[in-house]
């Protein structure tokens, strides 16, 4: 416990983060490069949708990414809130971003899949439209965020935020799904994702795990500009930027 | 299975079965999302570290 | 007395002297969902079919805009800073200002929404499951929304940031809401969707008041 205490600290952290960025960095890009190869040239193509179901190979680690940030987020926040440790409202701060982009792109990939399968760009589905509203989530936290000038307001106030966003998120999840059931005969049925061959499963399972050494990284190199920018005036700080 | 059993070509690759701009714009779409991140927070970095460096020549 | 009724007789007695704000937000409601007949036309067949929808977003976007009403003045005028440093439980407070807020914004609209039933030719049953619906709807609203007036109480820009806040939490009223009346009006039984948001209050009504007074203590220190 006392050693993880010892990190707490965002002068203890900053080095830290700093010598764990490259080697997340070159993890995630060789991740990547291994579940793309899987992806598009092992994998076969699907019995239905062809070449083009290969959008999930990006798809569903964003859709993934994009929800898991925001738990690990308001995860964060809340330790920030309770037990007043700088470093975790930082760390909420520092995911927010990555978070909205990951359910940004998460509805992007969704469309370019949508439009050749399903002859739409846009469908109002039950999870595409959950999507939507975690992306409005992630809006508003980042919002309140940088509406608030004092730092110590703004990160208690996010906190808040994220945690009932957090509350929500099952009850948003559970009450869209509850919707689109209502209007079946309006929609499609399309959350039918094609048959998964093992290596389909394998290239997935290592995007996800690119995606995750990147959300960290980036979630740390943000930390350090945080740190960087709140602490400017502290002593230790004079030393750590050469 | 073997090794790209399914392997007929580099143009074949490309064409995706037809479904090319749909998937390579979706991975594009993502590299391009992590480039710009990236980039962004470099630049974040230099800035704040630029403002400590002057910060500190004030004093 | 306690410090819930207390509150809430203030709360409604400063409403009282000054009605023209909480009439504009009913004018609003009343306004916004007319304007929707004359977008689509008057065929009451399609008024019918869409008329949940619009009516629950009125509703919706009513309480909304009376949402600054809760804390704001308190604020500006230093009353609210006394409220939290007092020695009284700020949760009950909060709660009956909430509710204080609810009978002069949500009950409101919810007597005036039979009148936008006509214009969207719902019968008489469905007009009292689109009543059954709003009043604990629009309470709910007000408890969601008090978490985010007091979240952004004082900012520059709290008017939008508040509803860029408050509407996706809002998602899950307007489904379990307009729904009831949807379902009604297809010839369905309601009640599930009822007692969902029924259940959906009891939480909030449980955590919004303890939640919002953590936002206030924030916003004040």
């Amino acid at each position: 416990m006392n050693r993880w205490l010892h990190f707490a600290s965002p002068q203890r952290f900053y080095p830290l983060a700093g010598r764990l960025m490259p080697w997340l960095v070159v993890s995630a890009a060789l991740l990547a490069l291994a579940g793309l190869a899987i992806g598009l040239l092992i994998a076969p193509s699907d019995a239905q949708q062809g070449e083009g179901y290969r959008i999930i190979f990006v798809h569903v680690p964003a859709s993934w990414m994009s929800m898991f940030i925001y738990l690990v987020m308001a995860f964060w926040a809340g330790v920030g809130l309770v037990l007043n440790t700088r470093l975790s409202s930082m760390m909420a701060q520092a995911l927010a971003p990555t978070g909205a982009m990951f359910a940004l792109l998460s509805l992007l990939t969704g469309a370019l899949w949508g439009k050749p399968m399903w002859g739409a760009w846009w469908v109002w589905d039950a999870r595409l439209t959950s999507e939507l509203i975690l992306l409005f989530l992630y809006l508003g936290f980042i919002a309140l965020y940088s509406s608030i000038e004092d730092p110590s307001r703004a990160d208690r106030a996010s906190a808040v935020l994220a945690l009932v966003g957090a509350v929500n998120v099952p009850i948003i999840y559970f009450s869209v799904k509850w919707w689109s059931t209502l209007h079946q005969g309006a929609s499609v049925s399309l959350t039918r994702s094609p048959s998964m061959a093992v290596t389909m499963l394998w290239g997935m399972g290592i995007m996800v795990l690119a995606f995750w050494a990147y959300a960290i990284a980036v979630a740390l190199a943000r930390v350090r500009c945080i740190i960087l920018e709140r602490e400017a005036r502290a002593e230790w700080v004079k030393y750590a930027v050469e | 299975m073997p090794w790209n059993s399914h392997w007929v070509g580099v143009a074949d690759f490309l064409a995706m079965g037809g479904y090319a701009s749909y998937v390579w714009i979706s991975i594009g779409a993502c590299a391009l999302a992590v480039l710009i991140e990236s980039l962004q927070l470099r630049r974040r970095h230099r800035a704040a570290a630029r403002r400590v460096s002057q910060l500190r020549g004030e004093a | 007395m306690s410090i819930f009724s207390l509150t809430l007789r203030r709360d409604l007695l400063l409403v009282i002297r000054e009605p023209a704000q909480g009439m504009a937000v009913l004018a609003f409601f009343v306004m916004a969902a007319s304007l929707f007949p004359i977008g689509v036309g008057p065929e009451s067949a399609l008024l019918r079919r869409i008329a949940p929808g619009i009516i629950w977003v009125a509703a919706l976007l009513a309480v909304l805009l009376g949402l600054p009403r809760l804390f704001e003045a308190d604020f500006l005028d230093g009353t609210l800073e006394q409220m939290v440093v007092g020695p009284v439980s700020l949760g009950l407070l909060v709660l009956g200002k909430i509710v204080a807020h609810w009978l002069s914004t949500g009950v409101p609209i919810v007597l005036l929404s039979p009148l936008l039933a006509i214009q969207f030719s719902l019968d008489r049953d469905s007009l009292l499951v689109m009543v059954g619906s709003l009043l604990p709807g629009t309470l709910l609203l007000s408890l969601i929304g008090a978490i985010g007036s007091a979240l952004t109480l004082g900012l520059r820009n709290s008017g939008v940031l508040v509803t860029v806040l408050v509407l996706p939490l809002y998602v899950p009223v307007l489904v379990f809401g307009a729904g009831a009346l949807e379902a009604d009006l297809a010839g369905m039984d309601a009640a599930a969707h009822l007692y969902l948001l029924v259940a959906l209050l009891a939480l909030a009504l449980f955590f919004a008041p303890w939640v919002t007074a953590a936002a206030l203590r924030i916003a004040l220190e």
